[in-house]
């Protein structure tokens, strides 16, 4: 059996809260307690729950940004250290990350263009300017930009634009695990479902996994395969869409899905 | 539905005064408001849905201008003086706004939040008053209510603070709560709650405007929908006929832009293609053309005109999907 692009097992982490009053003990907040997921090569994981309930904590922690207390991240079956940053480097070009808000993660002293080589000198070294710039044009149409806009910095653009660029940053150097963390969340509607239908064609057309990050379960149906309900910091559900759709098992999965507030179709 | 009106609104505009220039927020809308009904006014961001409300209340930033009309229950709002204004949002319209935290003084005690309105204004006295704010945190459902009146909002949870924030608007005993993104910053099974919480109030006899860009929440509580695009009321529907029938092509893209848990998870969503128009920009024709796959060069060429459908409908748009009670 091949091992799992991404294996996390048994992830604890534990945030401190200081000490309680007068020779009080320190104490101690578990954001993630034992949490296991994994992910395939080309698949699509979402990651569910509400506010508090670790799922960014999992993000970061998958990422480096966190240290886990407990726990260990197998990276096609190796175990990696995430906080060895010299060591994860390497790691970096597989794994992209995508946040929620899009003008907050780009630089705001940057062109939409200069952010995107940033990326590709950082990861990959120097590339003469005739290459970074015809790669610069063909992610830009890749991810539904006039290319023309690479010039414009994040002020210039809309959220929707900004989102894009965020991505062709994050695709450019073909990292083979996408990790989006609310990545649409911030946005409208009708933008909302264009970067929806872009995610999940960049995805499929690059063969990348998806690490998708979400508090909205329709939105995590169009995308993810594979669904995990996490609810404080415990994973309380993991299953296939079809079936944590249709038969939710935890109580807590149906309670979540019982309270979206939902457009039903009329019945015909 | 002729007769009885709460809120009437003929041609308001707003605009803003800014170093780029002046910017058109909301063009001409007109639209009433029935007592008892709940109306929710939809749009996504810049379309000018909270700002038309603040119009109304007279709740503008300082470079902002209104013009046209408000009327609630005939009393002009538009212009008027701040004491006539104070009149108004003290006893007959009530505001409920997103964040809780950031609406709710933080150095004041739940009791006092509750009782200033009607301390301040002297429609009751200090025993009456608690007895009502009481009964207020009943309404929304907040338990152990005695409790709750000698803590701070910091002391409470996101979910129970907007039931404060929806007391505190009872309060005064209004006829009409405006309600602007209510359940926006909050999880879905908080909104749940507090959607309930908003649906018996509206079921005890209060009128509401729901300013959201959530068309789930809609589906569950609204009776009549206005859609905003760009600045205008593109169309003004019951809650049944647009969703089952969007009559204008902006209203039926965002429609169809919602992910769905019934629809095929497999297919791609249909999403409207293009942005919508910066603030500021004009457009000369129809402000949907650019991005609408029907317009045709009547649509770039001149803004169409609210026209009224059968079945209490209106619709801004020179080409509107055929409706079935037909025209």
């Amino acid at each position: 059996m091949s091992a799992a692009l991404l294996q996390v097992e048994h992830l604890s982490v534990r945030y401190p809260l200081g000490r309680a009053p007068l020779l009080g003990r320190r104490r101690e907040f578990d954001a993630l307690a034992d949490v296991s997921v994994s992910i395939e090569e080309g698949g699509s994981l979402g990651i569910v729950g509400e506010s508090g309930s670790g799922k960014s904590t999992l993000a970061r922690a998958i990422l480096g940004f966190v240290a886990p207390s407990s726990g260990r991240i197998l990276w096609r079956g190796e175990p990696i250290d995430t906080t060895d940053r010299e060591r994860m480097r390497p790691l970096r070009r597989q794994m992209q990350v995508v946040f929620q808000d899009p003008f907050g993660s780009l630089d705001p002293r940057m062109t939409a263009g200069a952010s995107v080589v940033e990326s590709i000198t950082a990861l990959e070294g120097r590339a003469d300017r005739a290459a970074l710039e015809s790669r610069i044009t063909a992610v830009f149409r890749e991810v539904g930009l006039d290319p023309s806009l690479a010039r414009r910095y994040p002020h210039e653009l809309s959220g929707g634009q900004c989102q894009r660029v965020a991505i062709a940053r994050a695709t450019v150097v073909r990292p083979q695990l996408l990790i989006c963390d609310e990545a649409v969340s911030a946005l409208d509607v009708s933008v909302q479902a264009q970067i929806v239908n872009l995610l999940r064609d960049t995805c499929r057309r690059h063969g990348m996994a998806l690490l998708f990050i979400s508090h909205n379960l329709a939105v995590v149906r169009h995308l993810c395969d594979d669904i995990a309900v996490l609810c404080q910091g415990r994973l309380v559900e993991r299953a296939g869409r079809e079936q944590l759709f249709a038969a939710p098992r935890d109580p807590y999965t149906k309670a979540l899905l019982a309270a979206v507030p939902e457009l039903r179709r009329p019945a015909s | 539905m002729a007769g009885e009106v709460l809120l009437g609104i003929r041609n308001l505009g707003v605009e803003f005064t800014t170093p780029q220039g002046t910017v058109h927020a909301v063009r001409d809308v007109s639209l009433d408001v029935a007592p008892r009904e709940c109306l929710a006014i939809v749009g996504e961001s810049g379309s000018g849905k909270t700002q038309l409300m603040m119009a109304c209340l007279g709740l503008l930033a300082g470079n902002g201008t209104a013009s046209g009309s408000a009327r609630f229950l005939g009393e002009e709002l538009i212009g008027a003086d701040e004491t006539a204004l104070n009149q108004v949002r003290g006893a007959g319209i009530s505001l409920v706004l997103q964040d809780p935290m950031n609406s709710l003084t933080p150095h004041l005690r739940i009791e006092r939040l509750l009782t200033e309105g009607v301390l301040d204004r002297g429609m009751l006295g200090p025993s009456e008053a608690r007895a009502r704010a009481l009964r207020a945190l009943g309404r929304v459902g907040i338990t152990e209510p005695e409790a709750r009146l000698r803590q701070y909002p910091h002391e409470l949870s996101g979910g129970m603070r907007q039931r404060v924030a929806i007391a505190i608007a009872l309060m005064t005993e209004p006829k009409l709560l405006i309600a602007d993104e209510p359940t926006t910053a909050l999880d879905v099974t908080v909104q749940a709650k507090v959607l309930d919480v908003l649906r018996d109030t509206r079921d005890e006899g209060l009128a509401i405007v729901l300013v959201t860009h959530d068309l789930g929440v809609v589906a569950g509580i609204a009776d009549r929908v206005a859609v905003m695009y760009a600045g205008e009321l593109v169309e003004l529907s019951p809650v049944e006929d647009l969703l089952a029938a969007p009559a204008h092509p902006y209203a039926a893209g965002l429609l169809n832009s919602v992910p769905r848990l019934d629809d095929l998870a497999e297919s791609r969503l249909r999403a409207i293609e293009g942005q919508p128009p910066r603030p500021g920009e004009v457009a000369i024709g129809c402000a949907f053309a650019p991005r609408c796959a029907a317009a045709s060069e009547v649509c770039r060429e001149v803004a169409p005109r609210p026209r009224v459908l059968a079945g209490g409908r209106t619709v801004s748009c020179h080409a509107p999907f055929s409706v079935e009670a037909g025209t």
